[in-house]
């Protein structure tokens, strides 16, 4: 009887003190892990020496390589957007403001964020299981045997060409889209390139582009170090070459919707 | 078996002629002790052969030598610089000074072979020209019989052939050690045969002193001046082949039967 009442009373101090689950430590590691990997890079970015051969090696890559995706679907996104808003906006009789709108949308938010998800998906996955590979075939080491800095050889060059050419793949997909939102116009009405561009541009201001140029800014730093630290850190043995590869494009995916989130309520108090 | 690290023995008048010098080395992984006070001593030219059963810290004992891995414990002397207290640039003109051979040969799968040997070399020695560069690769290549596969990827090369590349890579910067980790793993017995005999002619060739961490006694056998055998992490025997092969220990017989 007594043990029974013991067994009711409340537990000791230690026992009521809320465990944290394995999941959220887990997370909380890694993003302290991710933190410490950003300042290796920001520390080895300055210091010589300066693997500027790397360097457009990657941004060919990274960039040049990606045209055609980005190309495609940034002419489907300004199509897509122009036949799904045409309706609504034909019930007010505002057809005339669909270049505009359209124009406004992609660069704003539709460019940015799908490019930056397509780039995740491309560059992200590649990033994580090309160094992923490196490590567990010892090639990283080989780098280190060697005297070579494999951070500043592999790793700071990758991010930086993300960096940089995250943004110019965005402005070339906000190009291409609107080509594909006046592709789209002209499949009911007619409207020459001109007056479709002068439309669609006299909606735009500085302010649009400015903000969502610095975003790309962020999500191509994010998806270059998030690749790269999946695949630098990967364990030995080939399973972790995919699970890198994996992790780096969910975690970019979803850095990319939280950096947008944060975006847009920053360009809200501005 | 009682197992116990053998006395350290240097003798003074030949302080100078050791390449390297373990004093005490422990190393742990998480609460795993793998070297648990490791003494060795390589003097120059001499070739040495670790032997041990898999999960014994032959690996790691290389990989703490060149400073992949860091030490808990101990002192590592390389080349008369105390590898586990220099800072990362001087641990690099260490490193310049030895070649480590890998399990998979680790070629940069991305480059040919051309670029697996200049990419080091470049980088090592800014004062040759590319001209020189190309002469020293094409020579380096002659020297393990692969000069045809000079424009051939990592990919097309037989296992053998990767080897011989990682050890033309390696030996393209002119090492005084060499540290060896498995050279013989998974190749047949004639390419086996082969590579050990690499490996003794490069020895002769440039007076290097190596570090072969094998399971193949052939191996063994062939390149073998001392061999050092290791269990639970420390040294229990020391030897030459024939010494080492007519010992009054059973367990040590057994490696050689």
């Amino acid at each position: 009887m007594k043990s029974a009442i013991q067994e009711l009373s409340l537990p000791d101090k230690e026992t009521r003190a809320i465990r944290m689950p394995d999941y959220l430590k887990e997370a909380f590691t890694n993003v302290g892990q991710i933190t410490q990997f950003a300042f290796r890079f920001f520390k080895e970015l300055f210091l010589p020496r300066y693997e500027f051969k790397a360097f457009t090696e990657q941004c060919y890559k990274i960039g040049y390589k990606s045209l055609p995706l980005v190309a495609i679907t940034g002419f489907i996104m300004g199509l897509v957007l122009t036949l799904q808003a045409r309706p609504t906006l034909a019930e007010f009789g505002a057809e005339s403001w669909l270049p505009g709108m359209v124009a406004l949308s992609l660069i704003r938010e539709i460019a940015p964020v799908v490019t930056a998800l397509i780039c995740a998906g491309k560059i992200g996955s590649g990033i994580g299981a090309e160094l992923g590979s490196m490590k567990v075939t010892e090639q990283i080491d080989a780098m280190e045997v060697s005297a070579i800095n494999p951070f500043k050889y592999l790793v700071v060059t990758r991010i930086l060409a993300t960096t940089l050419m995250i943004p110019l793949l965005v402005l070339f997909a906000d190009g291409v889209g609107l080509f594909g939102a006046f592709v789209g116009v002209n499949i009911h009405n007619h409207v020459t390139l001109i007056r479709f561009f002068h439309q669609a541009i006299s909606k735009i201001d500085f302010i649009d582009i400015i903000p969502a140029t610095i975003k790309s800014v962020f999500f191509g730093f994010f998806i270059g170090l998030i690749g790269c630290y999946n695949g630098y850190t990967a364990e030995n043995g080939t399973e972790s070459v995919g699970k890198a590869a994996n992790t780096a494009v969910v975690m970019a995916s979803l850095t990319i919707f939280i950096i947008d989130m944060l975006a847009v309520q920053i360009i809200d108090l501005l | 078996m009682q197992v116990q690290a053998l006395p350290i023995t240097i003798n003074k008048n030949d302080t100078a002629k050791n390449v390297i010098q373990i004093k005490g080395l422990h190393k742990k992984f998480g609460e795993h002790e793998v070297l648990k006070g490791i003494n060795l001593t390589i003097k120059k030219g001499e070739n040495v052969v670790v032997l041990g059963k898999s999960g014994t810290g032959k690996s790691v004992l290389i990989k703490c030598i060149i400073g992949l891995e860091t030490i808990d414990e101990g002192e590592i002397m390389v080349l008369d610089q105390n590898i586990s207290s220099i800072s990362g640039k001087e641990l690099n003109k260490v490193r310049i000074k030895m070649g480590f051979l890998f399990q998979s040969a680790a070629l940069y799968d991305s480059m040919t072979v051309r670029q697996n040997l200049d990419f080091p070399l470049q980088r090592s020695s800014k004062h040759l020209s590319a001209k020189e560069r190309e002469d020293m690769i094409i020579e380096e290549l002659h020297d393990v019989g692969l000069s045809d596969a000079i424009d051939k990827m990592p990919s097309e090369l037989s296992g053998g052939m990767r080897k011989r590349i990682g050890l033309a890579r390696t030996l393209i910067l002119k090492p005084e050690i060499m540290l060896y980790d498995e050279p013989t793993t998974g190749l047949d017995t004639i390419t086996s045969k082969e590579i050990s005999e690499l490996i003794l002619a490069v020895q002769q060739k440039n007076k290097t002193s190596s570090i072969i961490i094998t399971h193949d006694m052939a191996c063994a056998k062939l390149t073998a001046d001392r061999i050092v055998i290791l269990k639970d992490g420390v040294v229990v025997a020391e030897g030459t082949y024939e010494a080492l092969e007519n010992s009054q220990d059973e367990w040590v017989r057994s490696f050689f039967n």
